[in-house]
């Protein structure tokens, strides 16, 4: 019984395939709308996720920097470093000495800054905080530590994790504002191509009815070349997506080499990729079934 | 057995195909049904297998109600019958051999075994090395025996077959009328409807004859 099932399926199978090879031209035509329509919130999705992933890098946790008078001593930063440690809402403390902090500048700028010719070292002791998240723990905090009479100045960047807080809030709309239309329009293509093809098998679906064939056994061709065409549209998506970033990040490569920055762009990682074949094969199904449904009852045996 | 109990059939149109019909016929019976074209014989046929359903009266098959049967269930009727249709409804995109196979793949049968009946069935009504070709290729009576061939190949208990000698010359009919009495000797119920006064000659099986909606005397 099962065996004839699988049986079943696996005919089905080869059938799709055949159909598909049997018009290579339509197929590849609507593969490719499919591909296309993907790939825009894909890709933009992509980016975003890469987005993300460097914001992470620099604020991923926000960070607290305070910097002592140019006149505080080791007791000073002791007492200091004390406090900071014994606060709960505090991860980590980093401790960059001004001689440090010297280094640092000449290493990173790789400007030749008059700064590094400078007979005295102008940058003060800090320390820097990791905070556990939350804007409104860091401003707390901030408050606080500007009472302190060692501390000459407190810098927290948390404006700037708002702003990009709210445009990847707003790339994420984007994304789904996209993906909503494109795939609602995905469906219409593969409604009217399961259309077409059921007006052309007419034939083959009435005598099918007439000699015993249940509607799910009607239904499932058209259900498989739905899916099929949305797989091979979600793989033309993916396609040009990992291209298109894989040229980009070449490029951008470059730029960031330029600007002594060291950025690398990731591609679509396995589990979107899966969820991306997974959603574009299902869409495709979908459109099929709602087609299927509205044709199929037509052709009655008369 | 097949029982009618007050069959009528009238069409939207209001025509009036079939008029209080009561009718029995035995399993393994072999019955023509005759009478002018628009007599009602092929509403007669349809309402076997639920092609057409009647306006009121009971059809059972079996112990079965076809005429209240529910619309998942028709196709596993249709499976127990075999039927040859008036206009021959053969698929003109598949060669012969595929055309048989329709319904052993709708029917899910066993894979190993299908070729085998495929060719069985083609052999009987004598098209074997004709299964490559296309349908468009044969000759009128080919055609029709290719028909039979899809319509047996499943081993059906009711064979159905509608103005099976339409439109072919007198030794192809004879030769398709010998095919049916094969299929009524190893047990089958047999149907068939037809206008063709000849074949009836000498026949020693209840004929039915139609006329306007009634059965005649």
């Amino acid at each position: 019984m099962i065996q004839a099932w699988l049986a079943q399926h696996w005919f089905v199978f080869i059938l799709t395939l055949k159909r598909l090879i049997s018009a290579p031209i339509t197929s590849l035509l609507s593969i490719i709308v499919i591909g296309i329509a993907f790939s825009l919130p894909t890709g933009i999705y992509t980016l975003m996720e890469n987005l993300r992933a460097l914001s992470g890098q620099t604020a991923g946790s926000p960070q607290i920097s305070l910097f002592f008078k140019l006149d505080a001593d080791q007791k000073d930063i002791d007492k200091i470093r004390q406090r900071l440690e014994e606060n709960p809402q505090i991860q980590h403390v980093q401790f960059v000495s001004r001689h440090t902090a010297l280094q640092q500048l000449q290493q990173n700028s790789g400007l030749n800054d008059p700064i590094i010719n400078l007979d005295r070292n102008p940058l003060p002791d800090a320390f820097i905080v990791h905070v556990q998240s939350g804007v409104e723990t860091v401003k707390q905090l901030h408050e606080t530590i500007q009472e302190w009479p060692e501390i000459e100045h407190v810098q927290y960047d948390s404006a700037w994790i708002e702003r990009l807080d709210a445009l990847l809030k707003f790339g994420r709309f984007t994304v789904l504002l996209l993906a909503t239309l494109l795939s609602i329009a995905i469906i219409a293509v593969m409604f009217n191509t399961i259309r077409l093809q059921i007006l052309t098998k007419q034939d083959e679906i009435e005598i099918s009815k007439l000699i015993g064939a249940t509607d799910s056994f009607i239904r499932r061709p058209f259900l498989y070349f739905g899916a099929m065409q949305g797989l091979l549209g979600g793989l033309t998506a993916w396609l040009i997506v990992t291209l298109v970033i894989q040229r980009m990040a070449e490029e951008l490569t470059e730029l960031a080499r330029l600007y002594s920055l060291n950025l690398n762009l990731q591609p679509l990682s396995t589990e979107d990729s899966i969820s991306l074949l997974l959603f574009s094969t299902w869409l495709g199904w979908l459109g099929a079934r709602i087609s299927v449904a509205s044709h199929l009852w037509q052709i009655e045996p008369k | 057995m097949i029982s009618f109990k007050n069959i009528s059939k009238r069409f939207p149109d209001g025509f009036v195909a079939l008029n209080n019909i009561d009718l029995t016929i035995e399993t393994g019976e072999m019955v023509f049904i005759t009478g002018h074209s628009g007599a009602g014989k092929s509403t007669l046929l349809k309402l076997i297998a639920a092609i057409e359903r009647p306006t009121s009266g009971s059809i059972t098959i079996s112990g079965q109600n076809i005429a209240q049967l529910k619309y998942s269930a028709i196709p596993f009727l249709r499976r127990k019958i075999g039927f040859i249709f008036q206009d021959h409804k053969l698929l003109f995109d598949r060669n012969v051999f595929d055309n048989v196979l329709l319904p052993l793949q709708i029917g899910s049968f066993d894979n190993n075994m299908v070729t085998s009946r495929v060719r069985a069935a083609l052999d009987k009504v004598g098209l074997l090395r004709k299964e490559r070709a296309m349908p468009v290729t044969l000759s009128g009576g080919e055609r029709q025996r290719l028909c039979i061939a899809r319509a047996v190949v499943h081993r059906p208990i009711i064979l159905i077959a509608d103005e099976p000698t339409g439109n072919l010359d007198i030794e192809y009919a004879r030769d398709i009328m010998e095919m049916f009495k094969s299929f009524h000797q190893v047990g089958v119920t047999v149907l068939i409807a037809t206008h063709d006064a000849s074949l009836l000659e000498n026949t020693q099986h209840r004929i039915l004859s139609l006329k306007q909606g009634k059965l005649a005397a």
